[in-house]
């Protein structure tokens, strides 16, 4: 295909590693490999790559270094953060609150913590994806310990008021948990001022190696652990340390929260130059998710009549990445939870795209985007009984 | 999803796309709400398939196999097309993933609608499927 490029706009999936970073990491694969356990001198470097590490995280969220704890990623976070809290708090109640729009690492821990006694409350979510703060306050009942709303939804972009529900949940004495995977490096953090108890990251979403997290964990919240073993992290999360991403993570932490302003304003722009184009260009078109508190880097769009996985599957053979909330991609028969929970039929969320923007794009490739899209919606489009159905209707 | 050579030729260059002004067999089956809907337009002369269109809303393998339906019934009998399988459709696509054979049943039930949308415009008794006797799980929605 002539003139065809390749154009990465699924940075919410996951995203690159950068060379600053993986040149950080190489070291602690071949020559500093030691176990940060043993004791002898050779494994002292691994023991205190950790420990910078740790310093990194607790840096970029104003936290302590002994209140970061690493993981296997952002669903190890979140489900310890849930259960963890769950199993120890539970003397003093089995109620926790969430929403409806979380990542299935919260909603599937929290549905299984349902089987095990405890009762959770799926807080709704207006047009917008944004939670009502009196409705969470109407919602905390003297049952409640634990209250986990997400920083920033990774389909729709939508931020939370975090603070005002951190300061709710602290008034209240109830334990407020973050998934703040979609956050980090795209909106400032400080779990002190934000009266944040834990919060969840995975650093493939800003620019660090797959399959390594972390869990901040305030000092005092009283929390099980999740992976039974070892003595490893202080003793609350047993096996040996991944420590090229551990590593990683830090200096991509590092990076990604040096400059937020900076960072954002680039994306943004980039975003807006996009999507005004996308409005523009393709008729029948709904923005979903909120006009302004949204990450800097997400699209998400409806197209109506046609369905997301073709669009993909179009988009893929003129090289653009990117990904959809139609059932058709799920493999199930209901599209995203979270496109239904803000009130979009089912057919509207079938045609939805999600394009999230990051450090790998450029001008270039917003206006390739912008010169191969609106005909792809439009074969689509000419391809669809409803759309037919549409313009007969309206002639 | 991994599709065979044969579904992503299919679903870049789809045969038999449109519509069929004077169609004497219409059927449209499926529901928006599942994410797939397939019309289809029957020319049929002297019990000849002569020409086949079809508007389809839905994945990559639902417009492949609408694709592959329609060729695979033109210049057919009725009696041929009454009897070509999803089973038949997904093999000439060289197969497709398993949780995508739903989406070629709708090819199979289309042509079986548009048929017996002809039957009945022609005085003719319509002919009972399987789908009207309600043994499929296609519109079974998981709430
Ligand atoms: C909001 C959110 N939470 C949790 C996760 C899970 O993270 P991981 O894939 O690192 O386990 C993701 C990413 O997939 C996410 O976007
Ligand atoms: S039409 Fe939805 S999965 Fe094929």
């Amino acid at each position: 295909m002539e003139g065809k490029r390749f154009v990465y706009m699924d940075h919410a999936a996951t995203t690159y590693v950068k060379k600053e970073v993986l040149e950080e990491m190489l070291p602690y694969f071949t020559e500093n490999f030691g176990n940060p356990s043993s004791v002898y001198t050779f494994a002292r470097k691994s023991k205190r790559a950790i420990e910078d590490a740790r310093e990194k995280v607790a840096k970029a969220l104003n936290a302590l270094p002994d209140e970061i704890f690493f993981t296997g990623g952002g669903s190890e976070a979140d489900n310890w953060a849930i259960k963890g809290v769950a199993f120890a708090n539970k003397d003093k109640g089995n109620h926790i609150i969430t929403t409806k729009i979380e990542h299935h690492a919260v909603l599937h821990a929290c549905e299984y913590l349902e089987k095990h006694g405890f009762e959770v409350t799926y807080l709704d979510v207006d047009e917008y994806g944004m939670v009502d703060l009196d409705e969470l306050k109407r919602a905390i009942t003297d049952k409640t310990i634990l209250i986990t709303i997400m920083f920033a939804n990774n389909e729709i972009g939508t931020i939370q008021p975090i603070a005002e529900i951190g300061k709710i949940a602290r008034e209240k004495g109830i334990i407020f948990h973050t998934d703040a995977v979609q956050a980090i490096g795209n909106v400032k953090i400080d779990v002190k001022e934000m009266n944040i108890d834990l919060l969840s990251l995975a650093a493939h979403k800003f620019y660090g190696p797959k399959g390594v997290g972390a869990l901040y964990i305030r000092k005092g919240v009283k929390i099980d652990n999740l992976i039974h073993g070892g003595g490893q992290e202080r003793r609350r999360r047993a096996g040996t340390e991944n420590l090229p991403g551990i590593v990683g993570l830090g200096k991509a932490i590092e990076l990604a929260t040096e400059d937020i302003d900076g960072h954002n304003e680039k994306i943004r722009k980039l975003r807006d130059r996009l999507l005004n184009g996308i409005m523009e260009k393709i008729p029948y078109t709904k923005l979903n998710g909120h006009p302004e508190r949204r990450l800097p880097g997400n699209i998400n769009v409806s197209f109506r009549f046609i369905e997301g996985e073709s669009l993909l599957l179009l988009l893929d053979q003129f090289g653009i990445c990117a990904s959809t909330g139609s059932a058709c991609s799920s493999g199930s028969l209901d599209p995203s939870h979270v496109l239904l929970a803000i009130g979009l039929p089912h057919e509207i969320a079938h045609g939805s795209l999600r394009l999230s923007l990051g450090d790998m794009n450029t001008e270039e490739d917003v206006d390739y985007v912008l010169s191969v899209l609106p005909n792809i919606v439009q074969r689509l489009r000419e391809m669809s009984p409803l759309y037919e159905k549409f313009m007969k209707g309206e002639k | 999803m991994e599709y065979s050579d044969k579904v992503m030729e299919h679903f870049m260059n789809p045969r038999n796309v449109g519509e069929i002004s004077d169609a004497n067999g219409i059927g449209e089956v499926g529901n928006p709400k599942c994410g797939d809907m397939m019309k289809i337009y029957l020319k049929i002369e002297d019990n000849i398939i002569k020409d086949v269109k079809f508007k389809t809303f839905g994945c990559g393998a639902a417009i492949a196999s609408s694709s592959m339906a329609t060729e695979l019934i033109k210049g057919k009998t009725v009696e041929e097309a009454w009897n070509l399988t999803n089973k038949a459709v997904a093999e000439a696509l060289d197969g497709l993933p398993a949780v995508k054979m739903h989406c070629s049943i709708l090819a199979e039930e289309a042509i079986h609608k548009a048929i017996n949308d002809y039957r009945i415009k022609n005085g003719l008794e319509p002919w009972e499927d399987k789908f009207s006797k309600g043994d499929h799980d296609h519109h079974e929605h998981h709430e």
